[in-house]
């Protein structure tokens, strides 16, 4: 691309903000009831992660892998890359993270014993994405099909998965935080470029994980 | 350079792209402003539609029928021209829906677009968005953003040749790459060049308008609304007492009527989800245009706003 100092963030936008939030509408119509399962086994995660956390890594990591995999398909491969074609080169990413998730599990290499300041805070930021995201839309003056729910959206999908895997110990754990992590900078970046209010959420999810990172690496 | 009437008369003159009011019958809905491709004296008219944006709606089959709407309230009033590439997402297949829902209007001017890097891939884009239009072959294909021009040109012309396109033209947009865009027009016969023209971002008055009507080329405006910043940025204003006199009553009319009067412009390609708009945007080049003078003073009046 020439001249590429002359673009603008809205020049990438190639969709509307009404386009945008209908086809949340049309994915959780066609998923309903499924967010029930989704958000029951989020719930379900965070209280394995707090009660038993030296157990059901394996689980845990498996039920993230899916839901990634998921998520990709379903929503970034079936729905958002037909309105914006470079989301087609960004689902795969999301299959990836499923097989590293997969990959870690079937290693036995990722526990989610980490009860740092850090680990605590992802925890919290998970309950986040579970319980508070679903509940955005009246608070951004949109109706309630519209709502991102954990497991069926890409935004609270990665943001309870990013605050888990903050509670978790493993070699592959740096790893399994750059996808998810990467994608709350560019939905975030959407949303903005879209003149979205709701747009500083996923960058200050994203923030706010990168900085429990870099306290916990100052902590050691 | 600002245009001054005496180039905007010699230009008007080279371009041979003939300013046509339709003499309408009394009691008659009024019909849009035609002008002239100057490489054929085909008449267009002078508002086409534009679909970045406004039409990548992907599989919503809500706003899929709305945009066939708006297609059909396009036809409806005279329109011909749409305009796509395949960079807009889902407005390909969009369009192809809708020229199907209305029973493929004759009237349709098809204009597209290759926008690929790969020289090899041209071909075979533009014919993946023939299959979305479901045309059976496009009126115009354009360059787009000068992306590896010189072999998809080459690919246009051959076409061209064979009669599998009518017409070939580049484009740009917000002023980028204009002495390429130059050079390239110097050097090729091309039929149209698309670029940005409005009341606030004039670049091309000082070298492309003048350009293109000295080369006989016709001349498709984008952005003719700042993709709708300066409507909503004028929404607020008053609009002056001599508006009257060009017969303006909205700001976009007054906007579309600065830029289908200069005698370089061919059509000018606002994008919409609105029907009424795409009904008004197509009439409201209708009655009189201003004159080098009153331009002057338009576009004098919206800098100070």
């Amino acid at each position: 691309m020439s001249e590429w100092w002359t673009y603008r963030l809205e020049d990438f936008l190639l969709f509307s903000p009404r386009v945008y939030w209908r086809m949340f509408e049309l994915a959780n119509a066609a998923f309903w009831p499924l967010h029930l399962l989704t958000l029951a086994a989020g719930l379900a995660i965070v209280l394995l992660v707090l009660r038993q956390p030296h157990r059901h890594g394996l689980w845990i990591a498996l039920v993230l892998a899916a839901l990634f995999a998921f998520v990709g398909w379903s929503f970034l491969w079936s729905r958002y890359a037909a309105i914006n074609w470079a989301i087609a080169y960004v689902a795969p990413a999301f299959g990836l993270q499923g097989l590293l998730l997969t990959f870690g599990a079937a290693r036995g290499g990722l526990a989610f014993d980490r009860r740092d300041l850090a680990g605590r805070l992802g925890l919290l930021i998970a309950v986040v994405g579970l319980v508070v995201y679903p509940l955005l839309p009246p608070l951004f003056g949109r109706p309630w099909a519209s709502a991102e729910v954990f497991g069926i959206a890409p935004d609270p999908t990665a943001i309870a998965a990013l605050g888990v895997l903050l509670a978790a110990s493993g070699g592959l754990v740096p790893l399994l935080l750059a996808i998810p992590l990467l994608w709350l900078l560019l939905s975030g970046l959407t949303l903005h470029a879209m003149g979205d209010p709701q747009a500083w959420l996923p960058l200050l999810a994203a923030a706010t994980i990168f900085a429990a990172l870099t306290l916990r690496r100052i902590a050691r | 350079m600002i245009i001054t009437r005496r180039t905007f008369v010699k230009a008007a003159a080279a371009s041979g792209a003939a300013l046509v009011l339709p003499a309408a019958a009394p009691g008659a809905p009024p019909a849009p402003v035609m002008r002239a491709v100057p490489s054929s004296g085909e008449m267009l008219p002078a508002v086409g539609l534009g679909t970045w944006i406004t039409f990548n709606v992907g599989d919503d089959p809500v706003l899929r029928d709305e945009c066939a709407e708006v297609m059909a309230a396009f036809f409806a009033a005279g329109g011909r021209m749409i305009d796509s590439s395949p960079m807009y997402g889902s407005s390909q297949p969009v369009i192809g829906y809708g020229l199907e829902k209305l029973g493929r209007p004759e009237a349709l001017f098809s204009a597209e677009k290759v926008w690929t890097s790969s020289a090899a891939d041209g071909p075979a884009q533009i014919e993946q968005s023939r299959r979305f239009w479901g045309v059976p072959r496009f009126d115009l294909v354009q360059v787009h953003n000068l992306v590896a021009w010189e072999a998809h040109l080459e690919t246009l012309f051959a076409m061209k040749a064979d009669g599998r396109v009518r017409y070939v033209g580049i484009t740009t947009s917000e002023g980028r790459r204009h002495d390429l865009f130059e050079q390239i027009m110097r050097a090729h016969p091309l039929d149209f060049v698309q670029l940005t023209y409005n009341v606030v971002d004039r670049e091309a008055e000082e070298r492309l308008l003048p350009l293109a009507a000295e080369r006989g080329m016709g001349v498709i405006v984008n952005r003719p609304f700042r993709q709708g910043a300066l409507t909503r940025q004028l929404q607020g204003e008053t609009l002056p007492d001599w508006a009257a006199e060009i017969g303006a009553k909205t700001w976009a009319q007054l906007i579309l009527k600065f830029i289908v009067s200069h005698p370089a412009v061919t059509v000018a390609i606002p994008a919409t989800t609105r029907v009424d708009h795409a009904r008004e945007n197509l009439l409201a080049t209708t009655g009189p245009l201003p004159d080098a003078a009153m331009r002057e003073r338009m576009g004098a009046y919206v800098r100070d706003l």
